[in-house]
């Protein structure tokens, strides 16, 4: 995406140029960047871009929301934008109106449930849920003997043990005790908690293919600047042969997750095979580059590159992180292969030659 | 940014839908009548004349075309169903395959109208062969230190020298070849390559088959003494073919060709895992799945954008590079996991085959029609380090 489709990728990036300059950041140890950055973000209705107006959002399109996360992890921005526009995204769903502030989603990850209970309150523990502690609010997803709910939650009513992840972002676990929630209601038929991990991969996989753009960007940069053995390192076959491995780690990354945004985007509903496709492999794909690309950037960097001083782990480590959320890869990996061994052997091409 | 990459997710359109089903469709006749065996991609007689003209009767050689040479003027990504439908069938491509990609959209464009009209027909029938005629025995990569002579004398020029790993030779009808019509200058090594088309099965030429570790015999050694070849067969600028060799390599680095050469082995994989895999199972085949739809996504994406008249050459040839790696790599991986397939599996011994297959052929895929090496340079030039 790198010609802004649309205006409101085009407000992200400038709010993020204007506000969330990496190396500004980096040296902000009192966090002072992040009010007027969440603010910036607020007035522009981005948090709650896949909210439509009539639940109290700017009801932007999924394709231009995702064009946004696209963008926000290039800048890999340590506030919950994309926590909250999923959590929109899934009250939506339900037709439960999104409140202000910060939100993010519960559960996380496809091990962990929530369950109602007979007098209509939410019990359940999720770990890994991101920026819990930062969230006024919390979106829901729960099962129960009446099917599947959706609720909203207020955060104070949970309990919420903090941690912080391989990103340096809140990763917390929350606990559900009897909790009684703002707002429930059915969730829509077919929806589940695999289509809230899919949608969730996604999200993740076009942060982990925006912040390896970013990670390309500035391993080329760095390397034609610096010098060694009296030339750029640029100059060298083997750091060159390296950023083009890191180049096409990106491209993987960026190609696997756009496809798959793309496709959510147009479907009509998540309960088919081609969605579960993309979703699945985008998150497999992007988690597999974030690996192999953040390695290859940290290699181009060397000492500098893991200091704390230095930007590169703004991207490289939350590329990291994100690949445990919403399902890592080796779990959809499992769901991705049961899937085409179900399907038989005869059906694989057809699937891949569908997308 | 330094270096912006894209990957627009285009699909295919309806039509190229309709293409796929009478594609499937003729495959599936070709099969049942015993045409080739699409479990065996290691048959040795690979070469099959009748089938080549079959698909160029259906209209699918020169696709995309003037319709006046024969062509459909059909887009390139109806072309790319096409491919990949053969490919994935294990269908005997070899005939037509180069004449296809890559030969015939050379004397589109470099060719006086009479060879054209008389050549580009008959490419489209499926009744030629076409060779690429680059390395030479002490030039591969570094083509610009070719030095097999053409040199002028009346109408036309003599040529004397050695191409070499020329595949198909020995079926080939024609070759597209590069030689040197003048020295280098000091300015530029890459001046005095003329590109010529060369009529094969003639004398003047001796093609010497070249035995490969697969146990094929696809690739010659190709003699030229004292063979001439008329003036209109130059085609471009005489010294000037190092700037015509790289505008049309888009298309000829991101195929379906640069990651599904050795696909076989996964369906084969998963015929033989069955409807339950365990654990580890899963988890391999959906990790060699991400990556067959990721790469064809971005390969589909590079067809879409130069249909769409833009240039993609980075990515284009980052589809060949991290293609061509993970073709290499597949077989391995497939054989890691078929070390827990049940002895039972009916398919067992097939997948035996082809992954015994699969691994001899695995080598030359980072190699033939520009190595990973040369590649990684191209993208390197790109992202601003050269």
């Amino acid at each position: 995406m790198a010609e802004s489709e649309n205006i409101v990728a085009e407000t992200a990036e400038k709010i993020f140029a204007d506000l969330a300059d990496a190396q500004t950041i980096n040296h902000d140890k009192q966090g002072a960047w992040k009010a007027p950055l969440w603010q910036a973000l607020t007035e522009a209705g981005l948090p709650l871009s896949w909210v439509p107006d009539d639940l109290g959002g700017s009801g932007a399109s999924l394709a231009e929301g995702f064009s946004v996360l696209n963008v926000a992890g290039r800048h890999a921005i340590a506030v919950p934008l994309a926590e909250t526009m999923l959590a929109g995204w899934l009250l939506t769903q339900a037709r439960i109106a999104s409140p202000e502030g910060e939100m993010t989603v519960v559960p996380a990850s496809p091990k962990d449930r929530v369950t109602v209970n007979e007098d209509g309150s939410l019990s359940g523990r999720a770990r890994g849920v991101p920026f819990a502690k930062d969230a006024k609010h919390f979106a829901v997803l729960a099962s129960g003997s009446g099917g599947i709910s959706i609720a909203l939650v207020d955060a104070a009513k949970c309990r919420i043990e903090s941690g912080i992840g391989l990103g340096g972002d809140h990763n917390d676990t929350v606990t559900l005790d009897k909790v009684q929630p703002v707002t429930t209601k059915s969730a829509p038929k077919g929806f589940d908690q695999t289509t809230l991990m899919l949608m969730g991969g996604v999200v993740r996989s076009l942060q982990i293919a925006g912040s390896l753009e970013s990670m390309l960007d500035i391993s080329v940069r760095y390397s034609n600047e610096r010098v060694a053995f009296e030339k750029k390192i640029s100059k060298f076959q083997a750091v060159q042969h390296n950023l083009a491995r890191l180049a096409g780690e990106s491209a993987a990354a960026l190609a696997a997750a756009t496809s798959a945004a793309d496709t959510i985007a147009n479907a009509k509903s998540f309960d088919n095979d081609a969605v579960f496709l993309e979703a699945a492999a985008a998150k497999i794909r992007c988690s597999e580059a974030a690996e192999k690309g953040s390695g290859i950037a940290h290699q181009v960097h060397g000492a500098i590159g893991f200091t704390n001083e230095h930007i590169l782990h703004r991207y490289s480590l939350r590329a990291l992180a994100w690949r445990d959320d919403f399902g890592s890869e080796s779990y959809w990996a499992v769901e991705l292969g049961k899937l085409v061994a179900n399907r038989g052997a005869d059906e694989l091409w057809p699937l891949v030659a569908s997308r | 940014m330094t270096a912006a990459l894209r990957f627009d997710p285009i699909r295919l359109p309806e039509k190229c839908e309709q293409l796929r089903k009478e594609v499937r469709a003729f495959l599936a006749e070709e099969i049942a009548a015993g045409t080739f065996d699409p479990y065996a991609p290691n048959r040795e007689d690979n070469d099959a004349p009748e089938f080549s003209r079959r698909v160029g009767a259906k209209g699918w050689l020169g696709m995309t075309w003037p319709k006046k040479y024969g062509g459909q003027e059909r887009s390139f990504l109806e072309r790319y169903v096409v491919t990949e439908e053969m490919r994935v069938a294990n269908a005997p491509t070899r005939r037509f395959f180069v004449a296809d990609r890559q030969s015939g959209p050379v004397l589109l464009k470099y060719a006086p109208e009479h060879i054209k009209m008389d050549i580009l027909p008959r490419i489209c029938r499926g009744e030629v062969c076409f060779a690429i005629g680059m390395s030479e025995p002490n030039s591969g990569s570094d083509l610009f230190a070719a030095k097999t002579r053409a040199t002028k004398t009346d109408g036309g020029y003599l040529i004397n020298g050695t191409k070499i790993w020329t595949s198909s030779a020995h079926i080939a009808d024609y070759m597209i070849a590069i030689f040197r019509t003048s020295p280098p200058t000091k300015e530029n090594r890459r001046h005095g390559l003329t590109q010529f088309l060369v009529k094969m099965k003639q004398p003047g030429i001796q093609v010497n088959p070249i035995g490969q570790i697969t146990g094929q015999f696809e690739f010659n050694e190709v003699v030229f003494t004292d063979y001439f070849v008329p003036d209109d067969h130059v085609l471009g600028e005489v010294d000037g073919a190092w700037k015509q060799a790289t505008s049309e390599l888009a298309y000829e680095r991101s195929g379906p060709e640069r990651f599904l050469e050795t696909y076989y082995v996964l369906t084969e994989l998963v015929r033989a895992v069955g409807k339950n895999p365990d654990t580890r199972s899963a988890e391999g085949i959906g990790r060699l799945v991400a990556q067959v739809h990721t790469m064809r996504r971005m390969s589909v994406s590079v067809a879409g954008m130069l249909q769409a008249g833009k240039e993609p050459v980075v990515e284009a040839s980052i589809v060949k590079d991290i293609g061509t790696v993970w073709e290499q790599q597949l077989p391995h991986r497939v054989r890691d996991l078929a070390a827990f397939v049940e002895e039972t599996a009916t398919n067992r011994e097939t997948l035996e085959k082809q992954l015994d297959f699969a691994i001899k052929t695995a080598p030359k895929l980072t190699i033939q029609g520009g190595t990973t090496e040369v590649l990684r340079g191209i993208i390197a030039r790109g992202l601003g380090l050269r």
